[in-house]
């Protein structure tokens, strides 16, 4: 089974990292499986594939590493891409449409500024006709994609290949 | 209404969700297979009800979090929750750090380290090994995170093998999961 974490972090088959993370082991399944469950869920709701997988790549971007962008471009390319996705993926400011636009002014403050959340920034996405359902969803996205890029850059940095 | 708690504190807090957590009584076979791998069964949290909106990604985060945070080996107890301490004070989610930095004092028996980091937060001045620890998970939750070498160096400096150095970057970084989480869905209130 592909790791993302373990690929993308070019762990070296046989050093020291690769036995702790064999120690591992179901933590690194788990974070697979994580990772499975918010850009590809089974039952994605109000957010397609395609929209998990534009975001994913605007917020790798935002956490400054482009292999973990370039892995998520192919989720996008897999998932059909359209216009207005690839600008959200791209890290485009705007215009998008009224939903999607607030979609994405919150998943930018999720990655780059959680500290100044508010219960206003809840209000913003409902009255811009989000599902309760779905603001839970896309904080779960948002927040395992900012894991992942720090499960990544710290073990670059443990196995000398940052 | 009671009082938004906005200072860090040990005095865990209720957590007060932004939006309608799943009624128990309504949940789905999925939503309720989602909670109950969750840490108490006794009684299901507004946190855990909330976070059944989305039953996939419950099921899988879940036992994540308690093998990264709970694990018998490697880095201690303790020391993960200093890392979960590091990312929840960048992250400012004033509920997370209230419950990892009161685990904190339960298990390391050093209360002014946690009394050091709330008053001078991401600048806190900590005995050496506590230092490497905490800064590496101040650096590393920064966006983009910002952790270096030299923090990989200060770390082995204190004896930290590779597994702990794992452990670590893991319980700093399900913290930039779980701050995401509880500090945007909800806020912390005076019980």
């Amino acid at each position: 089974m592909d790791h993302v974490i373990e690929r993308l972090a070019g762990v070296r088959p046989g050093s020291p990292l690769a036995a702790a993370l064999a120690e591992r082991a179901q933590i690194m399944g788990l974070s697979q499986a994580s990772h499975d469950a918010v850009l590809i869920p089974r039952a994605p709701g109000g957010l397609s594939h395609g929209e998990r997988a534009a975001l994913a790549v605007r917020m790798a971007r935002a956490l400054a590493d482009e292999a973990l962008a370039a892995h998520y471009q192919g989720l996008l390319s897999q998932a059909g891409e359209m216009p207005e996705l690839t600008r959200v993926a791209a890290g485009q400011a705007g215009p998008f449409a009224p939903r999607l636009g607030a979609i994405v002014r919150h998943v930018d403050m999720l990655t780059l500024a959680p500290r100044e959340a508010t219960r206003g920034d809840v209000e913003t996405l409902t009255a811009a006709g989000i599902a309760e359902a779905d603001v839970v969803r896309l904080a779960e996205l948002a927040a395992f994609v900012n894991y992942q890029a720090r499960v990544i850059a710290g073990l670059r940095l443990l196995g000398g290949t940052a | 209404m009671s009082e938004v708690v906005h200072t860090f504190t040990t005095k865990v807090p209720r957590w007060r969700p932004y939006v309608t957590p799943v009624r128990l009584e309504e949940a789905t076979e999925e939503q309720r297979e989602a909670m109950k791998i969750t840490p108490s069964n006794t009684k299901v949290s507004d946190y855990v009800l909330t976070l059944a909106h989305d039953p996939e990604s419950l099921a899988v985060r879940s036992p994540l979090f308690n093998a990264i945070m709970y694990g018998d080996d490697g880095l201690s107890r303790a020391e993960r929750e200093l890392g979960a301490v590091g990312a929840s004070v960048v992250n400012r989610c004033v509920y997370c750090a209230a419950v990892h930095a009161s685990r904190y004092n339960q298990l390391a028996k050093a209360p002014e380290v946690i009394k050091a980091i709330f008053a001078a937060e991401t600048k806190a001045e900590l005995e050496p090994r506590n230092q490497a620890i905490f800064d590496f998970a101040v650096a590393v939750s920064n966006t983009p995170p910002e952790a270096a070498a030299d923090h990989i160096a200060a770390l082995r400096e204190q004896g930290l093998t590779d597994l702990e150095q794992v452990d670590l970057i893991l319980s700093a970084a399900i913290f930039g999961w779980a701050n995401r989480l509880m500090h945007t869905l909800g806020e912390p209130v005076a019980t």
